[in-house]
């Protein structure tokens, strides 16, 4: 009775041997950009951190933020909020029971990627 | 012969039983930060590069602070649980322990200071 029976189980695919597809690499990114804004929202905070202490540290704040570095950080943040916000939209369409077959899924996913760069695009333009 | 019950080594290796709580509060909170998150890229992104003292009254405005409160809380919060989603798939012991540790620490962290900044700003 207390012997351990024990089964071989088929392991999930590993992603070095499986197939690239929208859904498998819009589902990552989204994970990639959801921690990765982690970064951008200290930026942030220290930014306003900055505008609370005085004039001396929002320059600095403001000159590492708007330099070219700064820039291409927050294009890129722009581009991960949007890339999340879309695929965040999506899966509560998902959740919905709803776009799960395989054509719509592809279409969805690549929808995420073209609107992410669409939006960043704007959001460059406008901001 | 093993010492162990079936019993007990079946232990701790169910389901979580906050599995379904967990999953509702990032949609709440992802639902929320649809609606806040595209008006604060304005705000913010407009505020980005103007001077101290533009920048200081635009965030003393009782919506953008209002505003900013919540997509820091909010965020936070979301940030917490989807980074312990991560962190529970590629680790365990205590090595997921510490990591988890960190993450909410970290998100606690960034809305203290991000709440005390604009208090500061706006009062």
């Amino acid at each position: 009775m207390a012997t351990e029976t024990r089964t071989i189980r088929p392991l999930s695919p590993h992603i070095q041997i499986y197939r690239w597809q929208i859904p498998m690499l819009t589902s990552i990114i989204t994970r990639i950009t959801g921690n990765a804004l982690a970064v951008s929202a200290v930026l942030v905070v220290w930014w306003l951190l900055a505008l609370a202490s005085g004039p001396d540290a929002y320059a600095l704040a403001n000159s590492v933020i708007t330099s070219w570095f700064g820039d291409i950080v927050m294009v890129l943040s722009a581009w991960g909020l949007w890339y999340h916000y879309l695929a965040g939209l999506r899966h509560l369409y998902y959740d919905a029971g709803k776009g799960l077959d395989i054509p719509t899924a592809e279409k969805l996913g690549l929808a995420v990627i073209a609107g992410s760069v669409v939006l960043t695009v704007l959001t460059v333009i406008i901001v | 012969m093993r010492y162990l019950t079936d019993r007990k080594r079946a232990e701790g290796k169910g389901a979580s039983r906050t599995g379904t709580e967990h999953h509702w509060s990032m949609q709440l909170s992802g639902v929320g930060l649809a609606f806040l998150v595209p008006t604060f890229i304005y705000i913010f992104g407009h505020a980005l590069g103007s001077d101290a003292a533009a920048a200081q009254a635009m965030f003393a405005r009782p919506f953008t602070a209002i505003l900013t409160g919540l997509v820091l809380v909010v965020s936070m919060r979301h940030f917490a649980r989807g980074a312990a989603m991560m962190i529970e798939d590629y680790w365990r012991g205590t090595a997921r322990k510490m990591a988890l540790i960190f993450v909410i620490s970290l998100s606690w962290a960034v809305s203290a200071a991000g709440l005390f900044a604009l208090a500061e700003i706006a009062l």
